[in-house]
Order: structure tokens, then sequence, then C-alpha cells
């Protein structure tokens, strides 16, 4: 079987931080990624620091950061569901389902990552998790390609146990580092100092960012 | 965008008052607020291009400001505002920024619908 990797989440950013060591890895490997990413942040709250963006140019800015930081990824393949952020829950979720299975029956991918539905903070992450379980769960089940869900609210390790996939990407950190900083509108004014942190590579930053965690998907439960 | 300089938004208030305009009114405090701090709640609200019509607007404070709206039966507020522009397209464009540099509020407005 050829090895296709899908990545599916709903905000630029989202896969550099979550998932970016991973893609390089797959991609030093050379095999294919393809990206769907299903908003532009439209609704995000960095604006850069001192803000270069403002609400109605800031769809077009992280479109740039998206493309640029796939380029440093090396993902050829990105593609837009044209969805609006933070308004994801109030789609229709079999609609949204039924376009995502569409992409899957196209790739055939062997794996997927996406965020754990319910564990991932944002509603646009569960809901984004949601869709891509509901369209894999439509797939019989020795069709259905693996599914590594990224997963960070409080509670995650408490009902999920630990990751179950744990991917050091150390030697992948430039890639990683230049992926996140790509998104320049979201890493300015990012908590804590992130901008600082990466630029200094603080120790604890560092750790955090290049150990990548993956809770794989149990459609029998 | 530039640090709001009054007298010209006070300009624009005027240019757009007494017909009909577009208003994009939004205030958060972004979706990881009770992530970071569990004794804080997410709070937000948007409209986005709702038509209004407004008799008089205001901007007033000595910064950050707060911009008033008249209307016939009701009002459209906003504070906080620290930043303004008017756009490309003629769009007036006022926002609120914190420390980071993260956006808490905007008031636009618009003759054309927003995209
Ligand atoms: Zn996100």
């Amino acid at each position: 079987m050829n090895k296709h990797l899908l990545v599916i989440f709903p905000h630029p950013d989202d896969e550099s931080f979550g998932a970016s060591g991973t893609i390089a890895h797959y991609r030093r490997e050379g095999i294919p990624v393809t990206y769907v990413c299903a908003t532009l942040g439209e609704m995000g709250r960095g604006m850069g620091n001192p803000p270069f963006a403002n609400r109605e140019t800031l769809p077009q800015i992280r479109k740039k950061e998206l493309e640029e930081a796939c380029r440093v990824l090396d993902i050829q393949d990105l593609r837009l569901l044209g969805l609006r952020d933070k308004t994801l829950e109030f789609e229709d979720l079999d609609e949204l389902a039924d376009r995502i299975g569409a992409i899957i029956q196209e790739i055939d991918p062997h794996l997927i990552m996406t965020f754990y539905p319910g564990y991932s903070v944002h509603p646009d992450h569960d809901t984004c998790g949601a869709a891509v379980i509901r369209a894999v769960e439509k797939m019989p089940a020795d069709k259905r390609p693996t599914v590594h869900c990224v997963a960070f609210s409080k509670n995650c390790v408490d009902e999920l146990g630990k990751a179950d996939v744990v991917r050091d990407v150390s030697d992948v950190e430039d890639k990683k580092v230049a992926a996140i900083k790509a998104h320049r509108s979201q890493v300015e004014g990012y908590r804590g100092g992130l901008k600082e942190k990466l630029d200094n590579k603080d120790p604890e930053t560092m750790r955090w960012l290049l150990k990548e965690r993956f809770w794989t998907y149990r459609f029998d439960r | 965008m530039d640090p709001i300089v009054p007298d010209r938004i006070q300009k624009e208030l005027d240019r757009f008052s007494k017909q009909d305009v577009y208003i994009h009114l939004e205030t958060t405090n972004g979706a990881y607020a009770s992530h970071h701090d569990e004794k804080a709640i997410n709070v937000g609200a948007y409209i986005r291009n709702a038509r209004i019509q407004y008799s008089r607007g205001k901007i007033r404070g000595d910064g950050p400001y707060r911009v008033g709206l008249k209307m016939e039966s009701g009002w459209v507020y906003a504070e906080g505002l620290t930043h303004g522009e008017v756009d490309p397209k003629g769009r007036l464009l006022l926002a609120g920024h914190n420390r980071e540099g993260k956006l808490t509020v905007a008031l636009q407005l618009s003759f054309e619908p927003f995209e």
C-alpha cells in the first residue's frame, strides 16, 4: 500500500504547533502529505505585535502565512475548505464529514492526523476532529485508515490515558521552529513571549515542542 | 493600524451617519481564556453585516476610547478602542488591542457588506 499522510485541522498554525515535526519526517521519507485546513482563522485575536493586521486583512495574511509554513514543511497539497473560524460547530456535522470523506476517498491515506474530539479545547478543533471521525466511521471497518489525534485539554491524560504515539522531532527542530514562525501574526504576542523563547531556544519551550503526542483513535470503543 | 486620533475618527463617524451602513462589532477574550486560567470564562460576541442607521456618532475618552452610535431606537457601543484606520475600500476599522497586541474589541463601518 502506498503511504500518504492526510492532515486535517481547522486553523492555520494548528499543523505547525501540533504535527509539523511528524510532517517533516514523512516528507523526508518521500511520503506525500495533504493538508486540509478548514478555515483561515479569520476571527483570530493575534494581529502581530505591534499589530500589522486588522480584522479585514487577517484572512489573506494568514493564508500567506499558511502557504509559507507549507513551503517550509514541503507540503505540496494544501486544500482550504473555506469555512469561517469559530463557526464549525454550527455547521451540519454530516455535511462536513461528507466533504472530508470525499477527500479521504480520493487520497486513500494510510494515516490521518486531526484533533481528538472533546479533548482539544477550541470548539473548531473538537468539531473538526468529530467530522473526521464520523467520516472514517462511515467507511467499512477493514478499509479505515489509522487516525492519530492531537489532544491538549486539561483532562485529556486523565480520561484518555497517556498518548500512545510520542514522536521525538528534535532532528527537524529547524523546520518545526520555522513553520511556527511562519505564522507571524499569531506568534508575535503569543502567551508567555513564545517568539523570544523560540529565538533563544528556551529549553522548556523546546522540550514541549519537540515531542509530538498523538492518541490513536479507537473505533471499537 | 494607527493609534487613534480622535478628531480624525470623529470626522469618519460623521461621514457614515444618517444613512444605511453595515456594521461589524465584536469583543472577545479568546477561545483559550478558561484553558489558561481556570477562574476565567470564555466570553465573546460578534455581529457581522447588520445594517443600521445612526443619527449621531461620537468618540469619547482619553484613550483607550469609547464610541457610541445613537440609532432611532437603540444604541451601538464599544469601549477599549486603541487603533483605527480607513482601509483602501473606505471602510472605517476601529479596534482595541491589549499589551500583547491581541484584538479585544472591534467596531467597523462600511457602505458595502464585509466579505
Ligand atoms: Zn486552532
